[in-house]
């Protein structure tokens, strides 16, 4: 495994349950607050709780680009519009260039509640979707990345990443290849996925969604909680401009389970190598992390082996939590968000500790918080797995700590 | 500049039903003739998944074992991009139907197969491979957004990556809005060390795509997102020293220069 070139995130904002941008989300981890609630998103009849994003519906996409109108770009929107991430964007775009500027977004199912309300509405005798449906800018996965780059003005090299549950984590990854290929000055990362009946009644039918709020590493746990995102970076090569403070993106690690499709590898298998891969591409050491946020789903059998996984290569040493107990799980906007929790985490010195986590699950091997711990970091990992057992763990690291002693 | 050698090709579409048939319409040397694909079981699952596969798994893991099998490369360690403009149109299809009704009752295998990289999924486990593998999605752009993808891969490090791009036409009411005419799926195993087989380096360009004579498959080319790929596998079935452009994003295209 080569060593990688690592990548500055030079801004960032997010806009979830947690709240809406970085003040915002930083506020509700430091006061360990849950924002999940039970469920009263459109019609859905399920005794479950999510993490909504209030607002959303209210936002207005500009009037050129309103055929993307669908719930997943209005959230996009919004996520854009938080401390001022899509102002400086265009600012570094006219900088760069435009077409030296990538757009890589992840998600799970992009607009495809726009597709599920228009079912409802089929001509009786044709079966015709209903006049103004549109597929391509409000349905499709690349709705979401051609919003973005059109919204912005940036066009180069643009996808959209469909990994499931590690989508947006996988955009890191992607995005850290085409710079260190000298392929674009600067990308724009994120990942944006909405409520919608597919996921809320699909993860239904799988029996993983929890009655109540999820309760990661519990020993009574007993499935997620979906939820809600769009979070966003600004990625660049360092340069002289790059502050201590400032977060690297150091190494990433992809693997697959090749186990099962929505069943982990039960030793955690795919996991440990992805996170193997992580250090490796960082050239940096398991003693060498502070912090992991884990995937930590909150469903029984996810969580253990993730466990196992994170035992093997870490022991019982390194503090780790899950940070879907307070947020719910963003499904293909997770990886993203997570992300930038750990941006968070490095910059205020903060360890969120896991919500709702009553009784720590004593069989699962590892230091998990379930309060908040203040200490400096200099080095975190963040993981994130999908369905397809499709892994990626992504490792970050202050600027001023990047290197180990 | 980004480059790699082409170890082996897979393709499967109208009229189409493996490389070297590909090949020899492509060379000229047999007329196209567009039947309908017909896509075989994948005989690498186990029966219940194979009974359960849909069009677009059947469809990607045909190409990718066409291909590997071209290459004669191990796939127990090989990194996999695929690739598809649109998704599983009939999966959802039952999903937007079920949700529709009053039950609102979905199956949980319709679920889990609903995302994106489950024909990613469903190739590791057939090949018991635990190498990464990615799933892409760009419209109209997503055969060149995978081979970006599978060359950056492999300049970081990667020995050879198998990228798989298909596109499976929807079932109605969706067909009316999609953009896919059939099923078209090409395959390609691509590695970093010099080889035998042909070379092609990567660069951006605001020339038009390479255009295909034979008007049918010229029209194919255009009704399929992955199909965007023929000039690619027109030069594969003769290589010669040469350059061919492959339609990408609106703004730019991928222009490949190759040696045999």
């Amino acid at each position: 495994m080569t060593r990688m070139d690592a990548v500055w995130i030079r801004d960032y904002t997010a806009a979830s349950a947690l709240g809406l941008g970085r003040a915002a989300t930083r506020a509700t981890l430091e006061a360990g607050r849950s924002a999940l609630a039970p469920c009263r998103f459109e019609s859905a009849a399920l005794s479950t709780w999510v993490g909504e994003v209030a607002g959303v519906d209210a936002v207005r996409l500009p009037a050129a680009h309103a055929a993307y109108n669908c719930r997943n770009n209005r959230l996009a929107q919004l996520g854009l519009s938080q401390d001022g991430f899509a102002e400086r964007a265009r600012e570094r775009i006219a900088h760069w260039g435009a077409a030296r500027v990538g757009v890589f977004m992840g998600t799970s199912t992009s607009g495809v509640l726009e597709t599920e309300l228009a079912y409802r509405e089929r001509d009786a005798l044709t079966g015709a979707l209903p006049q103004g449906f549109e597929y391509r800018r409000a349905h499709n996965a690349f709705a979401l990345t051609d919003y973005v780059r059109r919204v912005l003005g940036a066009t180069g090299p643009a996808v959209t990443i469909c990994t499931a549950c590690s989508s947006s984590a996988k955009v890191f990854a992607a995005a850290q290849r085409m710079l260190a290929a000298d392929l674009i000055d600067a990308a724009i990362v994120g990942g944006v996925d909405s409520l919608c009946l597919t996921t809320l009644y699909g993860f239904h039918s799988l029996q993983l969604t929890a009655p109540g709020p999820c309760r990661p590493f519990d020993r009574m746990r007993d499935g997620l909680s979906i939820s809600e995102a769009a979070a966003f970076a600004w990625l660049e090569r360092p340069s002289g401009d790059t502050a201590g403070s400032d977060v690297l993106l150091l190494g990433t690690g992809e693997s697959s389970d090749a186990h099962h499709m929505s069943s982990p590898h039960p030793e955690g298998a795919g996991a440990r190598r992805a996170m193997q891969a992580a250090l490796q591409t960082a050239s940096l050491r398991a003693c060498d992390i502070d912090y992991i946020n884990l995937h930590g789903t909150g469903t029984p059998s996810n969580d253990a082996a993730e466990a196992r996984a994170v035992h093997a290569l870490f022991g019982s040493q390194v503090p780790c939590s899950s940070t879907k107990g307070a947020s719910g799980h963003a499904l293909g906007a997770a990886g993203a968000l997570e992300a930038l929790i750990c941006a968070l985490a490095l910059q205020a010195g903060l360890m969120p500790g896991g919500l709702n986590t009553d009784e720590p699950d004593t069989s699962l091997q590892v230091d998990y918080l379930t309060s908040n711990r203040r200490a400096a970091l200099a080095r975190v990992l963040s993981n994130s797995f999908g369905f397809g057992g499709a892994n990626c763990s992504l490792l970050f690291a202050r600027a001023d700590g990047a290197r180990a002693s | 500049m980004l480059s790699a050698h082409v170890l082996g090709v897979g393709v499967l579409g109208p009229g189409l039903p493996d490389w070297p048939t590909a090949a020899a319409l492509l060379r000229g040397e047999s007329p196209y003739v567009a039947v309908a694909s017909a896509l075989p079981p994948p005989a690498a699952l186990p029966p219940a998944e194979r009974r359960r596969a849909g069009r677009v798994v059947r469809l990607a893991l045909a190409i990718g074992a066409q291909a590997v099998a071209d290459a004669g490369v191990c796939t127990g360690n090989l990194p996999a991009v695929f690739a598809s403009s649109a998704g599983d149109g009939d999966n959802c299809h039952e999903i937007c139907e079920a949700l529709a009704s009053a039950e609102r009752s979905i199956s949980p295998t319709r679920f889990h197969n609903s995302v994106h990289n489950a024909a990613a999924g469903y190739w590791s486990i057939a090949q018991g491979c635990q190498a990464p593998s990615t799933a892409l999605c760009a419209l109209d752009a997503s055969f060149g957004a995978g081979l970006l993808e599978a060359l950056l891969q492999l300049r970081a490090g990667a020995e050879s990556v198998l990228l798989a791009a298909y596109d499976v036409d929807d079932p109605p009411p969706l067909r009316a809005h999609g953009s896919v005419s059939d099923a078209f799926g090409v395959a390609l195993v691509l590695g970093a060390a010099p080889q035998a087989r042909a070379r092609l380096q990567l660069s951006f360009t605001q020339a038009p795509p390479t255009r295909l004579t034979e008007p049918a498959l010229e029209a194919l080319r255009e009704s399929i997102p992955a199909a965007r790929a023929l000039p690619l596998l027109q030069w594969l079935s003769r290589p010669m020293q040469g350059c061919v452009v492959l339609d990408y994003l609106p703004e730019q295209r991928l222009q490949l220069h190759l040696t045999p």
